[in-house]
């Protein structure tokens, strides 16, 4: 079990704008009014993207037995991720100590059925209670079987998951990252015109696909990723994540401790940025031009955004007329709220309220600066007050994670799902495309007279 | 007699099993005003609730006592109680259920006591019926953590005759239905109907067809249940005329239910296929004392006559069943009936019904167990829930999706199973699912000697000799 020093550590992240406040990642969950995932919840939602890796799940069934295979991340080639592993402790297991064995042999099993590169071990919350030494299983059984195994060490109970994602960092960062060099240039890759140059993406998850969108810009201006970490993402890139020149902070500050400690260890300067929105992926492009610091890489920058800005301008012309004016309830956390603003923005639409209840002052400043002062920033994200802020604010959609979407249509307000669960790309210039058709398919439909409405009969009676 | 196979792996791959805890769950939605809430950290409610989700796609209550590093080595009665108080306070529902984690029981939680403080501390919450439940999930699986749910909510909420001086069959067209989870809220409604042409009352414990089959209501929110068992219906099922029970794994709670009230209880393992229903059907006609209505007649004709069509295709089919001891023993029989072979049974936990179930062997295990069986054995169709399509693909076999969770369809919880009609539904998927899957043909033979058209001998190479 990790020992409260060791996650008080994990808290304190110098970085983090929240830090000033308080040390428990995010509000102490109340009994009975909570909502939310766990540290293993959080660590695995970072991780099991790696495709090509064995992710084993230490616990009773209910860790894994309700949460395999549940994720819109995309590969492009390896699909070991998508199997379910766990050690299924029983309580045999549990009362006379068997854990730990379980999980040597679960990891020889995994090794000798589908020959992974590496398996990961996500502690859960009664191993952690019972005090397996995952650490010590880890490694004798990757000396015993040759293969790297990774202690995850994210039992529920540590935290939320928040937590749960510096925790999965931390531990890509101590046991992977910087144990292999970058391969040499593909000879079909080279080019002599230009220097190609490496970075890294934090905390891209390649929901549905959606970097897709963006990296074809990548392979254009000679930026090699050497990983997302980790949509998308192999085990053999993440090893070489130390050598990259530059890396961004996608969207979130989850995984902010690894970009803070390759650049406190290898001295990588990193900066933040979201790939939602023309104004956002462009400003993106350019920060990599800009710390990259190639004269000539940010010219060829700024020629391509201005060509991909001008065509999905036309694009985006006229869908812009039809969701010009339309009122948005935004409720999403952290520095999402800001990006998806710009984006909504983008295409003339008004966001009359948004979430901050995971943004830092920081994030607020940004939000107001976007929006204006008496922007509305939501707090309470409970249902109730959710469906009371479109009624009051005329809001015409309400753009929420996947949880609330239920409360939305329930409450016959049109949705649009903006989380990890959803199941289309949003990113880059060509995802604003998906984006305006989601956003007019569900405001535009003409189901919502037919079910807001009374029954025809009913009508006639309230008529009388 | 079956040969029971124990699990003989470390690691499970790609699980058949939910835990107890979701079992839990979802026998508590089906009380009208209910709210479960899980003792363990955050995610066990989380993981819980998106996989409802997913499949019902409806809001589900499901809440937490959120254990943290502390409460979780120094004790956590006050998240239990506080939970409680909480959740009575802001939604003052009908029913709170505290079901136990693998957290919470290791840590040596004792939450009926929690419960029994709870009372003591607030009686200005009497009107909330609390049950506490053990539903660890080191041990069963979703079908034995509703069962065991539901044996304690009977076990709290039907008071014994004799002290609540209720007789049975006093409400005359009153029957008691327990029903396992394997029953969706379509099936319920079918049931329904088929108890309401015998002019029976039938109560559902619980009735997932009133809170989670997918109803728009006017309210725009509600943060417990909308709909589901009354729980004043519980204080009459000692009055009623009979209680049918579905499912073997209800067979403490129905034990129970018996013994607390002495309604006579009928027992049905399944309601697939054409003899598990006839007997349901002899059942009531005997407990209404009414003739079989007609419609029943001609949907058992429909029945007869749609076995007659689609034996031909499911006929020594090889089919590889995996899902929970209810649902594998409904299915099992049903494929049975009809001449096919199950060839592959697998199920997530060892329960003492599986010895009633009629195939040679069931292997405990996990998906990836059904697809090397069902390999082995050559298996051309697999039943089994939407974790399982990856499997069958794998096995170059059609699925016929069924049981928890379906996530990859839309109105998997709506589905019809039993009945005359269910049935004969089920009959026809199969049937289409074996005549649109490319099966095995002859290979096609070229005569070196064949005259057919020059063109044709060319883009066909001869067989070589």
């Amino acid at each position: 079990m990790k020992s409260t020093k060791d996650i008080a550590e994990l808290l304190d992240e110098p970085s983090c704008e929240h830090n000033k406040k308080e040390k428990s990642g995010c509000a102490k969950p109340k009994p009975g009014a909570s909502a939310g995932g766990c540290a293993f919840d959080g660590a695995q939602i970072a991780l099991l993207p790696i495709a090509d890796v064995a992710h084993i799940v230490h616990g009773p069934i209910a860790c894994a037995g309700s949460s395999w295979d549940n994720r819109g991340t995309r590969s492009s080639g390896a699909s070991l991720y998508r199997i379910g592993m766990t050690t299924d402790l029983t309580e045999q297991d549990i009362v006379m100590g068997r854990a730990e064995k379980r999980l040597f042999h679960a990891i020889k099993q995994a090794v000798e059925t589908y020959q992974p590169p590496a398996v990961f071990i996500y502690n859960t919350c009664v191993p952690a209670l019972i005090g397996d030494d995952i650490g010590a299983v880890c490694r004798s059984a990757e000396e015993r079987w040759g293969v790297p195994v990774v202690p995850i060490d994210s039992a529920g109970f540590y935290g939320t998951k928040n937590l749960g994602n510096r925790i999965a960092g931390d531990a890509m960062f101590k046991y992977v990252v910087g144990t292999r060099d970058p391969d040499p240039l593909p000879l079909s890759a080279q080019r002599t015109d230009i220097k190609i140059h490496d970075v890294n993406l934090v905390g891209e998850y390649n929901i549905a696909g959606e970097f897709w969108h963006v990296l074809p810009l990548f392979d254009e201006l000679g930026l090699r990723i050497l990983c997302t970490l980790s949509g998308d993402a192999r085990f053999r890139e993440v090893q070489t994540m130390h050598k990259a020149e530059v890396n961004m902070m996608v969207c979130s500050k989850a995984m902010l401790n690894v970009a803070r400690k390759l650049n406190e260890k290898y001295g990588t300067p990193w900066f933040e940025g979201s790939f939602y929105g023309i104004t956002d992926t462009s400003q993106a492009l350019r920060d990599f031009a800009k710390a990259i610091g190639d004269p000539d890489l940010t010219e060829r920058t700024e020629r391509l955004i201005e060509r991909e800005e001008a065509r999905i301008r036309a694009e985006l012309a006229p869908w812009k007329e039809r969701l010009k004016g339309k009122r948005v309830l935004l409720f999403t956390g952290g520095v999402k709220s800001w990006s998806v603003i710009s984006a909504l923005q983008d295409l003339g639409m008004v966001v009359v309220a948004t979430g901050t209840k995971k943004s830092t002052e920081e994030d607020k400043a940004r939000i107001r600066e976007l929006m204006g002062e008496d922007t509305l920033m939501i707090e309470d994200g409970s249902p109730k007050a959710l469906i009371k802020i479109v009624h009051d604010y005329k809001a015409d959609i309400l753009i929420a994670g996947g949880r609330n979407m239920y409360t939305a249509l329930k409450a016959k307000i049109p949705f649009l799902d903006i989380n990890q669960e959803r199941e289309f790309g949003y990113e880059g210039y060509q995802g604003m495309l998906e984006l305006v058709r989601q956003l007019a398919l569900t405001m535009e439909s003409p189901v919502w007279p037919s079910v807001r409405a009374p029954a025809p009969w009913k009508k006639a009676k309230e008529a009388a | 007699m079956t040969e029971i196979l124990k699990r003989n792996k470390a690691l499970s791959v790609s699980p058949l099993k939910a835990s107890q805890p979701v079992g839990g769950s979802l026998a508590t939605l089906g009380f009208n005003r209910a709210m479960p809430m899980l003792h363990g950290s955050q995610g066990c409610t989380a993981f819980a609730k998106v996989f409802f989700v997913r499949h019902f796609r409806e809001p589900i209550p499901l809440q937490s006592t959120a254990m943290d590093q502390s409460s979780s080595v120094l004790g956590a009665d006050e998240n239990v109680v506080e939970g409680i108080k909480t959740i009575a306070e802001k939604s003052r529902p009908a029913l709170i259920t505290i079901l136990t984690t693998g957290l919470a029981e290791t840590q040596g939680a004792d939450v009926h006591r929690n419960v029994r403080e709870f009372r003591e501390a607030n009686p200005e919450f009497d009107d909330v019926a609390v049950v506490a439940v053990n539903t660890p999930d080191f041990t069963g699986s979703v079908e034995t953590g509703y069962a065991a749910t539901l044996t304690e909510i009977i076990r709290a909420l039907v008071p014994d005759a004799k002290d609540a001086g209720t007789q049975p069959g006093r409400r005359r067209r009153q029957v008691n239905v327990l029903v396992s989870y394997m029953l969706t809220p379509g099936d319920l409604e079918a049931l329904r109907d088929i108890f309401e042409q015998f002019q029976l009352r039938p109560v559902f414990v619980p009735d997932l067809s009133d809170s989670l089959d997918g109803c728009l209501t006017e309210d725009d929110f509600s943060p417990v249940t909308i709909g589901g068992t009354l729980l004043s219906e519980m204080a009459t099922l000692g009055d009623a005329l009979a209680t049918v029970v579905i499912g073997a794994s209800l067979k403490k709670a129905a034990e129970l239910l018996e013994q607390k009230t002495g309604v006579p209880t009928h027992a049905f393992d399944h309601l697939y296929g054409l003899h598990a229903n006839d007997k349901l059907i002899s059942a009531l006609n005997e407990i209404s004392g009414m003739d079989v209505p007609e419609r029943i007649e001609r949907q058992r004709a429909q029945l007869q006559d749609a076995m007659l069509d689609t034996h031909f295709m499911l006929g020594q089919l090889r089919i590889a069943i995996a899902a929970d001891a209810d649902l594998l023993h409904a299915f099992a029989a049903q494929v049975q009936e009809m001449g096919a072979e199950v060839v592959a049974a697998v199920t997530s936990c060892n329960t003492p019904q599986l010895s009633r179930i009629p195939v040679a062997s069931i292997k405990i295990g996990d998906l990836e167990d059904m697809e090397l069986i069902g390999k082995a054995q050559n298996a051309q169709l697999v039943i089994g829930n939407s974790h399982a399509v990856d499997s069958a693909e794998r096995l170059g076999a059609p699925i016929l999706r069924a049981g928890f969770p379906l996530y990859d369809i839309i109105g998997g919880y709506q589905k019809t199973w039993i009945g005359y009609r269910g049935s004969r539904q089920t009959l026809f998927d199969l049937a289409n699912l074996v005549i649109n899957h490319a099966h095995e043909e002859i290979p096609v033979y070229r005569s070196v000697y064949a005259q057919k058209p020059a063109h044709e001998l060319t883009e066909y190479p001869q067989p070589c000799h």
